[in-house]
């Protein structure tokens, strides 16, 4: 069977009603992985053999009558950022290359239950610090749509495999648009849910306030199928969040009127490039044809987002990765003279040249004499930005603008100027800063074929008004189906 | 004369203590914190700081903490919140500690102690809880080679209590650390064994110095490290006033002057000296920052008055109260407070039943402890019941038994008798209280001691007692003893007179 265009919710019901089992979709979903990873490079590891054992025992419980859950029989990517027990779980770094977790990280853990088939671990940027999956140690994913272009980051080698038809579906982390982006980049559904709406346990961590878990797919549908799968309260996740999980898949069907879209003119300024502007205006115009109210809004003090993101994720970052020091798990460096000899050559030989500027410049940003201009500034920001997004809600279903100000751009382009590099978070990142839901959706292409994403963001722990405006949306358009070449 | 008098200057001690609470879990996983496990097997990959893993609190744990801190009379906040203190070491598996920085559960507190100088209290800055980290262990043989790391301990719970600088002596310091010892012992709070590391001290120390001009001059601060039971923290810090003052008088020092900074010093048991380990050039920097993964704690004023209502009487309470009620001595009372609560309501049931309070205390302080030293036992164990000894006390009283009889005595009901008669009797013991036949008894040790008749007639009336001692080696002790006393001075004035008239 073609894995191509089937959807998740699509490769459920066959597999329930029995017209094919969970080996033959196994079979068939590492078949096209075989066929076109070797250029796509989205995996870390294809876990064949264990995808095939899920699947042998989904079956067998298919043959005993039993239950099935809301995934049975659909193969799902893991980025490689979820510890996932005895699996290679690398977080895109030589320092983690022979980690094996001893136990499943909470999403992981729901996917066994919903019956999912965990078919590998995708490329990423390392510890997630990227926007293009090139910080990755092992090799750069490409994107679906132009192999010379980046699907996008540090998610990228799960949106480069649902976009490439590889798998229906897949997880990835957003800790300042990581998941939005590089489905924006690859023209597919991507969403990062409210802080604390999925657990964070198993999850390896960059910057833990701003970290969270989403889904990737190619329409909401199954977008909301995966993330009613995986949200909810986790009691191993303290800032995991004790609220009922709303019946997304069958609320997001619900079209929200009356419906008011808040656009934030700090969203359209200099750096948008001229098409992505066209195809987000485009968009609006949809809903307006579809009865929404457009107001312009303001957010102003997301013109300080990137600033502070980059001082408080690096500063948690620096004490979340001090644990990589060779002396429990992970990589030792084989010569040292003594302890701190060994600390430093662990590290220095680990870590990559990303993953150590965001270390130093987050050592930096709490060291005495510096932690109040910069780290509790920050701070402070943040709460600025959340109040500035708290004014908007009050008068605003979701806010709506690019994902991302330019489609794709091509590998190697950005490398040399993090700067630029972090700017292609412009738009996302202050999601992050507030704990807000946002999705990301294929709103159109450039003239040379790339995708375009449209973000929706909503108030906190309104994912199922995100779902039912992507929906609404979705419905007019047939960007979602268009697939790369 | 010796130095330490010949100069009048202030010793100026504050003390960092940390105990471990006994909770059965660690304070953010559910591993088991039980001492002395194999190593490493107490462990998860919470405490092992393994990738992905979240501390998730132990409220067991935060409860005990905030009982400690109404119990050390500190001020509970009503909202908390956890930070990561961040340094790379061995035994810290994540290389940063979770602990409390800029809003500690609890500050402003005080602790009353005793130095035998009378109650004093010494003001606490503060108490927070924390992460323990693990233990190093040091290979001695293979040449300082390679060391081990257990991290059974990492993430036990850990309180840490900061006093002010008002501990003035090093008899006060271990005043300071018994008294901890014992409240929390008491509360169920730690079982604060020192051998163990369940209890752990590190002392801050230094001298003011008057000086001749009027000025007071302060000794460079020493931090005192390694110090392993509470008589080691005495004498290091009498080791180390002794040192700075005299290193003072050599190179006049002062904290403040430029290059002066404060040392950290470890304690040597076996030489019985500090040694000068590091000097802080300049302060660790820890980078603190509030911790992500933790949500802040709230604690309403509902929950601090329903824990502070089953502290019950506290040690310093009852320091007073027994001398006030019972008539003891400052120092009996802090003797029997000492034991704990148990054994004061021992001595309470014991005092009420027979009517003589200070005896009861006398019992305690010397026999009955003693007798629970020795077997090791705690008080509820005690095979003598209260109403016991109150029988013990009463009959001793009402035959005036002398102190070795009644000693014998108490070791029988010690052994299994359940009673002081009964004890009597399996002894033989029968008093002689009858004053003719007692009388004659002491004629006759009289006219056997002419030499000390003769001493006491020059006035060496501490010659009476070697006649006494005849007639009670002749009453094998069963003399009513103030009645042969009596009869003893009545007869050697008679004597006396008798002898000017002959």
């Amino acid at each position: 069977m073609a894995m191509m265009d089937t959807s998740a919710a699509e490769i459920r019901q066959l597999f329930v009603g029995g017209q094919a089992s969970a080996r033959e979709i196994t079979h068939s979903c590492l078949e096209v992985i075989r066929q076109r990873d070797g250029n796509i490079k989205a995996f870390l590891h294809v876990d064949e053999a264990g995808a095939l054992d899920q699947a042998r025992l989904v079956d067998e419980k298919r043959a005993r009558g039993e239950a099935l859950g809301q995934l049975a029989g659909v193969p799902v990517a893991l980025k490689d950022v979820l510890c996932v027990r005895g699996q290679p779980t690398t977080c895109g770094s030589k320092i983690l290359a022979s980690f094996t977790p001893p136990y499943d990280a909470h999403v992981v853990a729901r996917l066994r239950q919903a019956d999912a088939i965990l078919v590998g671990k995708t490329n990423m940027d390392e510890f997630a610090m990227g926007s293009s999956t090139e910080n990755s140690a092992y090799h750069t994913t490409r994107n679906p749509w132009d192999l010379e272009r980046t699907p996008g980051g540090s998610s990228g080698g799960s949106a480069a495999a649902v976009a490439a038809g590889e798998v229906p579906l897949a997880i990835g982390s957003d800790t300042g648009g990581s998941i939005r982006q590089p489905a924006g980049l690859c023209g597919i559904v991507g969403m990062k849910p409210s802080y604390g709406r999925v657990s964070r346990f198993g999850l390896i961590a960059y910057g833990s306030s701003l970290d969270q878990i989403g889904p990737f797919a190619r329409n909401i549908a199954d977008a909301a199928l995966l993330l009613a799968c995986v949200a909810g309260h986790d009691a191993r996740d303290s800032t995991s969040v004790e609220r009922a999980v709303p019946a997304y898949a069958q609320m997001s069907e619900q079209p929200l009127r009356p419906l008011t879209i808040g656009v934030p003119r700090e969203f359209f300024g200099a750096g948008l490039d001229g098409e992505v502007e066209k195809a987000v205006r485009a968009a609006l115009e949809v809903y307006q044809g579809l009865g929404a109210t457009i107001r312009d809004v303001s957010l102003p003090h997301t013109r300080f987002a990137v600033a502070a993101y980059y001082l408080v994720a690096t500063a948690e970052a620096s004490s979340n990765l001090a644990r990589y020091d060779g002396g429990h798990f992970g990589r030792r460096a084989t010569m040292f003279d003594n302890l701190i000899d060994m600390y430093c050559r662990s590290r220095g030989e680990g870590f990559g040249a990303e993953v150590k500027r965001r270390i130093m410049l987050g050592t930096h940003v709490l060291s005495s004499g510096y932690r109040d201009a910069y780290y509790v500034k920050a701070l402070k920001v943040r709460r600025l930005i959340k109040q500035d997004f708290d004014e908007v809600f009050n008068n605003c279903d979701v806010i709506i603008g690019p994902t991302s100000p330019t489609p794709a751009f091509k590998l190697g382009e950005k490398v040399g100027d993090p700067l630029a590099m972090y700017l292609s978070d412009v738009y996302t990142i202050s999601a992050n800063l507030a704990g807000l839901p946002g999705i990301s959706i294929p709103c159109g292409f450039t003239g040379s074929g790339l995708p375009i994403g449209l973000q929706i963001l909503a108030a906190p722990f309104e994912e199922q008004k995100l779902l039912q405006v992507a929906r609404m949306f979705e419905r007019e358009t047939d960007w979602h189906d268009r697939r790369p070449g | 004369m010796t130095w330490s008098e010949s100069i009048s200057y202030r010793t100026v001690i504050g003390l960092e203590v940390h105990v471990q609470l006994l909770t059965r879990t660690k304070l953010f996983c559910g591993c088991s914190t039980t001492f002395g496990q194999p190593p490493n097997s107490a462990t998860c990959p919470v405490c092992l700081g393994l990738p992905g893993a979240l501390p998730v609190m132990n409220r067991r744990a935060f409860d005990l903490a905030v009982k400690a801190a109404l119990a050390l009379n500190c001020r509970v906040a009503g909202f908390t919140k956890w930070d990561r203190k961040n340094y790379f070491y061995p035994d810290l598996p994540k290389n940063y500690q979770i602990s409390q920085y800029d809003l500690p559960f609890s500050e402003e507190g005080w602790l009353e102690i005793d130095a035998g100088q009378g109650p004093r209290r010494i003001g606490l800055i503060r108490v927070h809880l924390e992460e323990d980290a693990g233990k190093l262990l040091h290979d001695e043989n293979g040449g300082g080679q390679a060391s081990r790391v257990d991290l059974n301990r990492a993430g036990t719970p850990l309180l840490e209590i900061v006093s002010k600088p008002e501990v003035a002596s090093p008899e006060e310091t271990r005043a300071y650390l018994e008294e901890i010892r014992l409240l929390l012992r008491e509360l169920g709070v730690s079982d604060c064994e020192m051998q163990e590391g369940s209890l752990r001290c590190d002392a801050n120390i230094n001298l003011h110095i008057p000086q001749a001009d009027g000025s007071v001059a302060a000794t460079p601060i020493v931090e005192v490290k390694n110090l392993n039971s509470v008589a080691a923290v005495e004498r290091a810090m009498r080791y180390e006033t002794q040192r700075q003052f005299e290193q003072f008088q050599k190179d006049g020092k002062k904290w403040g002057e430029p290059g002066v900074h404060k040392a950290t010093a470890g304690w040597d048991e076996n030489s019985r000296t500090t040694r000068i380990q590091r000097r802080k050039e300049e302060a660790a920097d820890y980078r603190y920052f509030p911790e992500p993964d933790l949500v802040p704690v709230t604690v309403s004023a509902a929950r601090v008055d329903e824990v502070r209502a089953e502290l019950g009487e506290l040690p310093a309470a009852q320091r007073a109260r027994l001398p006030a009620q019972y008539g003891l001595s400052a120092y009996d009372a802090g003797v029997l407070t000492r034991q704990g609560r148990a054994f004061v309501a021992y001595f309470e049931e014991a005092a009420r039943l027979c009517g003589d309070a200070k005896e009861t205390a006398n019992w305690l302080a010397n026999d009955v402890l003693q007798a629970l030293n020795e077997s090791k036992q705690a008080i509820r164990y005690f095979p003598i019941s209260a109403a016991g000894l109150a029988d013990l006390i009463g009959e001793i009283k009402a035959t005036g038994l002398n102190k070795q009889r009644s000693r014998e005595v108490f070791a029988e009901m010690l052994a299994g008798c359940p009673s002081a008669k009964q004890a009597m009797d399996k002894l033989g013991i029968k008093v002689i209280a009858d004053r003719d036949q007692l009388a004659d008894i002491v004629r006759r040790a009289i006219a056997a001691n002419p030499t000390a008749v003769a001493d006491f007639k020059k006035g060496k009336t501490k010659a009476a007692d070697a006649i006494k001692g005849a007639v009670m080696r002749e009453t094998k002790g069963m003399a009513r003893t103030e009645l042969v006393q009596e009869i003893l001075l009545e007869e050697l004035h008679r004597a006396g007179s008798d002898a000017d008239r002959g």
